[in-house]
């Protein structure tokens, strides 16, 4: 069976600083990615990065995309095409090699970098072609320049629905309307502002009651909400449109933590299900790393730090690197962290990390 | 439906066309592209019908996820074609035809 010392499930940002910072060290790592194209979702982002200019803010997705499969090609090898579909006892990694054959290769150290899948939202007409998550939409007008429809109506407000809507405008779309169930905008002020700017309604207090169309879609019935989230009688008007998109949150892609015994707790604002770990990334199960949106739906800034927190503990374990040295890399890293969750998006998001750091420490406490 | 300029993007002019053929006719594709993204290009949302009710389907999640985009690709039925990158030739049928009766 082959070998390597480590393992890396996804190749999108928090899996390729993971590898870069386990190959600098020696480490001998291979990364798998179900993929045809390395970096995960930073391949459809077009748009600049927030932040701070030590996480690239002001660089476009892709452009960060580049510049980390360029320092991580070097150190590892990535397997593109290829999926992991179980992990056994041992660490013996399963996959689907090149999309035909199977494989197994056994890891002294798996780290899990799966990313998320976005929410479904069910309504009438749900299933009808056309209605899409935001993520396609991106996919399809980002990386092939394809748009699903001339009109289109985005559900959701967070940045994801916010962000995506302005770049159907960039890509000579029309988005008729953004609707959001709660009283508030979700997503950050800026972003908001610059779609309002392009003509945008943003409607709060709206939902879709059903969708229009036999064949794929033609409008939508679109109502407002009262303060119960129940639809105000009589407030139901039509809005046409060609395809709706959806962007309700995302989930962590859990499924693997799940097989190798890694324990999950559930917080919801982090996307619910998500594996334990402690302040180096390491589950409850031994030799098992995970990091970025798997272990709770952030940003990428946050998912690269993670992955190179896992990717310096894999290496210590392994012995590419002494603890003193480790433990100063790590401190960098852990400073970044808490700047990136501070503010008033990040600090709720520090307090629920920490409620899971805390509960794998104590996991590996005792 | 293609994006013709793009303030960002680089123009789809300098990547090849190749053909495929899809439900017994010949369309253009962007070498490179997935089957749905070609087939979008061209208007087509619905991708398939499904086994027991013949309701449509159409791309949803984009990421090899929902399954709901799957087509017979050069005789294997159910390619989930948001992931599977168009070939010059490439014969794509669409599955479960409601006058089949299926
Ligand atoms: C519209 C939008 C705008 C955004 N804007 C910003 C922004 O401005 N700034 C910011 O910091 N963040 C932004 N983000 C968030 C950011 O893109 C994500 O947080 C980040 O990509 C998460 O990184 P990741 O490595 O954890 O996961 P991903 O990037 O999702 O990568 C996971 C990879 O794992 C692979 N994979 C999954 N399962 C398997 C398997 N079983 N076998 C093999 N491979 C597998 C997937 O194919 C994928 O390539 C945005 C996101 C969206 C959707
Ligand atoms: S659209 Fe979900 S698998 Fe293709």
């Amino acid at each position: 069976m082959r070998q390597a010392d480590i393992i890396i499930v996804g190749a999108g940002p928090a899996g390729l600083s993971a590898a870069v910072e386990a190959g600098r060290l020696g480490a001998q790592v291979v990364v798998v990615d179900e993929n045809a194209k390395p970096g995960g979702q930073l391949f459809k982002q077009i748009h600049k990065f927030f932040g701070s200019r030590e996480h690239l803010a002001g660089i476009r997705g892709f452009d960060i995309g580049q510049e980390l499969l360029a320092q991580a090609q070097p150190c590892a090898q990535i397997k593109l095409n290829s999926t992991v579909y179980a992990i056994y006892p041992d660490k013996q990694v399963a996959l689907i090699a090149d999309g035909v054959h199977q494989e197994t290769i056994r890891a002294k150290k798996v780290i899990l970098a799966a990313g998320a899948s976005e929410n479904v939202l069910a309504f009438p007409g749900s299933t009808l072609p056309g209605v899409m998550s935001a993520g396609a939409v991106q996919t399809m007008m980002n990386v092939y320049q394809v748009l699903p429809a001339e009109e289109i109506l985005m559900i959701g407000s967070g940045n994801v629905g916010l962000i995506v809507s302005y770049q159907i405008v960039q890509a000579g779309g029309k988005v008729n309307a953004l609707l959001e169930a709660a009283p508030r905008i979700g997503g950050y002020g800026v972003h908001a502002a610059k779609i309002s700017r392009a003509g945008i309604p943003i409607l709060t207090r709206h939902t879709v009651q059903k969708v229009l169309g036999e064949e794929h879609v033609e409008g939508a019935i679109v109502v407002q909400l009262d303060d119960n989230v129940q639809p105000v009688p009589g407030s139901e008007r039509m809005i046409a449109c060609g395809a709706i998109a959806i962007a309700v949150g995302l989930t962590p892609l859990t499924e693997l933590a799940h097989l190798a015994g890694c324990q999950l707790t559930f917080i919801s604002r982090l996307g619910g299900m998500l594996p334990v770990h402690d302040d180096n990334m390491e589950t409850t199960v031994p030799g098992i790393y995970a990091a970025g949106d798997l272990t709770g739906v952030e940003e990428a800034s946050s998912a690269m730090e993670e992955g190179r927190l896992a990717g310096i503990a894999a290496a210590e374990a392994l012995g590419y690197i002494d603890a003193g040295a480790a433990a100063k890399r790590k401190a960098q890293v852990w400073e970044r962290l808490h700047m990136l969750r501070s503010g008033d998006f990040g600090s709720y998001r520090r307090q629920m990390k920490e409620e899971v750091i805390e509960k794998g420490r104590i996991f590996h406490a005792i | 439906m293609r994006v013709k300029e793009h303030p960002i993007l680089s123009s789809l002019d300098r990547i090849p066309v190749v053909e495929i053929i899809v439900d017994g006719i010949a369309v253009p594709a962007r070498e490179g592209e997935s089957i749905a993204a070609a087939l979008m290009a061209l208007g087509r949302l619905k991708l398939r019908h499904t086994h027991k009710t013949s309701s449509p389907r159409g791309v949803f999640c984009g990421i090899g996820r929902c399954t709901d985009c799957v087509m017979t690709v050069d005789g294997q039925t159910n390619v989930r074609t948001c992931v599977t990158p168009v070939r010059a030739g490439m014969i794509v049928e669409t599955q479960n035809k409601p006058d089949k009766g299926e």
